[in-house]
């Protein structure tokens, strides 16, 4: 038992420590406590934002830009990564494309996306499932085609129609790293979001901190980063519980795939 | 999709088809490009849209826009602080995540911050680092820095404490020195990790860049870039954005072949082990 | 090799030598010497304790009581003049270096490159693997991967070579070269060799003393002499009658040692 605590107490110990630092450092003067202010005041302007139902108004309008992306960048990923993954031929032909699509910044593409749709959500939903995409269609393509040979045969040869195939041999094995594209999807869809919100000055919790910004109100906006940190973590748990729950049959948690 | 996948995993490629092998390769590479950009060329042509013009044209707009006077004021610039960013995030990754990954007391001890560090959404560091340092170069690299490192410095850690516990007993009862240990075992063995995490920060340091330049910038591709769509220059636009593209790509490449350096003992190791 | 111990002197004494995690006894009380230039085997049932005796030996482990000595002096860390063949002959070698290199690991601070490339040379050829120094170890078969990582064991010129279950994880025929391989090795570099097997027949076969093991919490239940003939080879040495004697002679002692276990009441299950 006393095993398990140490990490944790550990673990609190340091962002206890953090915390006295930067609040004797934003008091003493080691830094400009007016642009650093301590965490006293980021925590209750913190406290006072969460008060006001403005802030959660805004909150929520980030998470749906945020699920939208993710749900249209997934379905797309999975419906092209299968097609693509299980045709060999299409998988040849478009891999050239892809690698080359692929690195383009998603950030590149901001000024078209604002003269098509202008300054509105649908423009940074533009961003947003580009760069999720990418993410979720790679993984997905290596799942489907990490289908064991052996296996495939066995299946073949034992007459199986093609729909059960997929169903009992190429979702299976394709089922981790969809689960993998889409937590890192997640994480990406939420940086776009804020990006978007950001440059195209769409509502949500980067507008409100460029807004707070403005009005040289610096304890609201050091107290905006920590609220995206702790949205970015609460979404995190939530998609690696999720994916424990999904991949529950699967042996192992698998290592990461590097791509 | 039958058929042809088993026969094709057991005979080499060409085996399968009558074009010769490098002519097969080539079109594999260039054949879907060429279509899209043949295709776009012929909308272009018969319905001309004015937010998508003519390949040709964004050509033109290119050479006239960034080749000559603009790659020194506004693409050297930008792309050099994206690289010093770079370089200086993997150099302080690696170094205090090779620390944090080796004294287990100071990982559990940062680990909670450090995390929280990496889930914030860099570009909210964009707004703050403008507060607290400006919008000069160093500002513009700090951003990068701080929102890059994160992955980089925490795959890390992960990979220092994975190394294989008998090839840590192996360097210690032939005893290696700590610069030995570090060099020989530790950095090859979290390489893994450790390219992993730089391929993140890659994206990360490019969005960046692009969003510090068009905030808070006097000059730089960013600041260009919207500068022609605010006045609907889109040829010019549309240049900025195939140059952003070929940035990206070139970074990508850049990477790849770094990651074939560090990494081929790696790819043959786990085709040895699929196999 | 009629003049094998020059010096009567021990190379390594082992005294009293314990072991325990918290209650749990592992070792309770090892006591044995090997000469300089001695091939001494210890065998033992699984479960035995074998691999915590020599990481205390290789000063991996720190004992709770006893003495480990090298030459004279007490061991505290890792000695200079000890190397350790490892089981996990896939784990104990770099996959980012080449063979080569991974020879050349423990060298890379004592020797100069000229005398080093020379070294690693000599060593190479005399495990058979004169051909592969530029491959990875991954590119080779498992007996080949133990092979480079007794040619760098070799190569670090110990005093003492440790060998902890060195052909637990290869096959039948890999094994028996490999057996020849230590004898030669040994012969040739003169070298005090602690090899660590659970195999009778292997023990026998290889050593000029065989250290029977206890199950835990283990001590030395025999210390045994081979007196076989110097000149061993895997068909007319295993054919001869001492042979079976001896191996007989082991066989009983550890299934003595099990049985005895079984009476304790206090005895554990084996730990890993």
């Amino acid at each position: 038992m006393r095993r398990r605590l140490r990490p944790v107490l550990l673990g609190l110990a340091g962002v206890v420590v953090f915390l006295a630092l930067w609040q004797l450092a934003a008091t003493v003067g080691w830094v400009n406590g007016k642009y650093v202010p301590p965490p006293t005041e980021v925590f209750a302007s913190l406290g006072r934002m969460m008060l006001d139902l403005h802030y959660w108004r805004t909150i929520g309008n980030t998470l749906t830009t945020w699920a939208i992306g993710l749900v249209i960048a997934g379905v797309a990923a999975l419906a092209l990564g299968t097609v693509i993954g299980l045709i060999p031929f299409l998988r040849r032909y478009t891999r050239s494309t892809v690698e080359f699509l692929r690195p383009i910044p998603s950030v590149a593409i901001i000024p078209l996306a604002i003269l098509m749709f202008g300054y509105d959500r649908e423009a940074s939903l533009v961003i947003v499932v580009f760069a999720t995409f990418w993410q979720i269609f790679i993984q997905v393509l290596y799942g489907v085609a990490d289908v064991d040979p052996v296996a495939r045969d066995t299946q073949r040869s034992f007459g199986l129609s093609a729909r059960s195939r997929f169903v009992h041999l190429v979702l299976p094995t394709a089922l981790p790293y969809i689960m993998t594209g889409i937590r890192l999807g997640a994480t990406v869809a939420l940086i776009l979001t804020v990006t978007g919100e950001l440059l195209i000055q769409v509502d949500g919790i980067g507008r409100l901190l460029t807004q707070r910004g403005t009005a040289a109100d610096y304890a609201g906006v050091y107290a905006l980063v920590v609220s995206a940190g702790l949205l970015a973590l609460v979404i995190n748990t939530l998609v690696r519980i999720i994916e424990r729950r999904v991949l529950a049959w699967h042996e192992s948690v698998r290592a990461e795939v590097v791509l | 999709m039958s058929a042809p996948a088993v026969t094709r995993r057991l005979l080499p490629a060409s085996a399968t088809r009558r074009l010769p092998r490098w002519l097969d390769g080539l079109l594999e590479a260039v054949g879907l490009p060429l279509v899209l950009l043949v295709l776009w060329a012929l909308s272009a042509l018969v319905a001309p849209n004015r937010y998508f013009p003519a390949p040709w044209r964004i050509a033109e707009a290119f050479v006239k826009t960034w080749v000559g006077e603009s790659f020194f004021v506004d693409v050297l610039p930008s792309i050099g602080r994206l690289l010093v960013g770079l370089a200086l995030a993997i150099v302080i990754g690696i170094a205090v995540g090779l620390l944090i990954g080796s004294v287990r007391w100071l990982r559990q001890f940062v680990e909670p911050v450090f995390e929280f560090f990496r889930a914030v959404p860099p570009p909210m560091l964009v707004p703050l680092l403008a507060i607290t340092l400006g919008i000069g170069d160093t500002a513009k690299i700090a951003v990068i820095v701080a929102g890059a490192v994160w992955p980089i410095l925490l795959n890390t850690v992960e990979g220092v404490r994975a190394v294989d516990a008998v090839q840590r007993e192996t360097a210690t009862s032939y005893q290696l020195s700590t610069v030995q240990r570090v060099v020989y075992l530790t950095l090859p063995s979290a390489a893994p990790q450790i390219m992993a995490g730089i391929r993140q920060s890659l994206s990360i340091a490019i969005i960046l860049m692009v969003i510090s330049e068009m905030t808070n910038s006097s000059s730089g591709l960013g600041l260009r870039i919207t500068f022609f769509q605010q006045n609907f220059q889109i040829p010019e636009m549309w240049s900025g954005i195939v140059l952003l593209g070929f940035i990206g790509i070139a970074l990508a490449l850049l990477f790849q072949i770094a990651e074939r350096l560090v990494l081929g003992w790696y790819r043959g190791l786990k085709e040895t082990e699929r196999a | 090799m009629p003049d094998q111990n020059p010096s009567p002197t021990a190379m390594l004494r082992v005294e009293g030598l314990q072991k325990s995690y918290g209650d749990f006894v592992a070792l309770q009380n090892i006591s044995f010497t090997a000469k300089q230039g001695e091939l001494v085997c210890i065998v033992g049932p699984s479960g035995a304790g074998k691999t915590t005796l020599l990481k205390c030996i290789a000063g991996l482990l720190a004992p709770s009581g006893g003495i480990v000595e090298l030459d004279g002096e007490a061991i505290t860390g890792p000695p200079k003049k000890m190397a350790v063949v490892f089981q996990e002959y896939g784990r104990s070698l770099m996959p980012w270096m080449t063979v080569r290199r991974n020879v050349e690991l423990p060298l890379l601070r004592t020797t100069p490159k000229a005398e080093r490339r020379h070294l690693v040379d000599t060593v190479l050829e005399s495990v058979g693997l004169s051909a592969a120094g530029d491959k990875y170890p991954w590119q080779l078969s498992g007996g080949m991967q133990q092979r480079v990582a007794i040619a760098r064991a070799v190569a670090y010129s110990p005093e003492v070579l440790i060998m902890d279950e060195p052909f637990a994880s290869v096959d039948a025929q890999t094994r028996a070269d490999l057996e020849d391989l230590v004898r030669y090795i040994w012969k040739k570099f003169g070298v005090t060799v602690l090899f660590v097997t659970h195999d009778i027949d292997e023990s026998v076969y290889l050593g000029q003393r065989v250290i029977v093991l206890s199950m835990t919490p283990t001590i030395v239940q025999e210390d045994l002499t081979i007196d076989l003939p110097e000149d061993r080879d895997q068909l007319n040495t295993r054919a001869l009658p001492r042979f079976t004697e001896l191996r007989t002679h082991v066989y009983e002692q550890i299934q003595r040692a099990k049985r005895d276990s079984e009476r304790r009441p206090d005895a554990e299950s084996p730990a890993a």
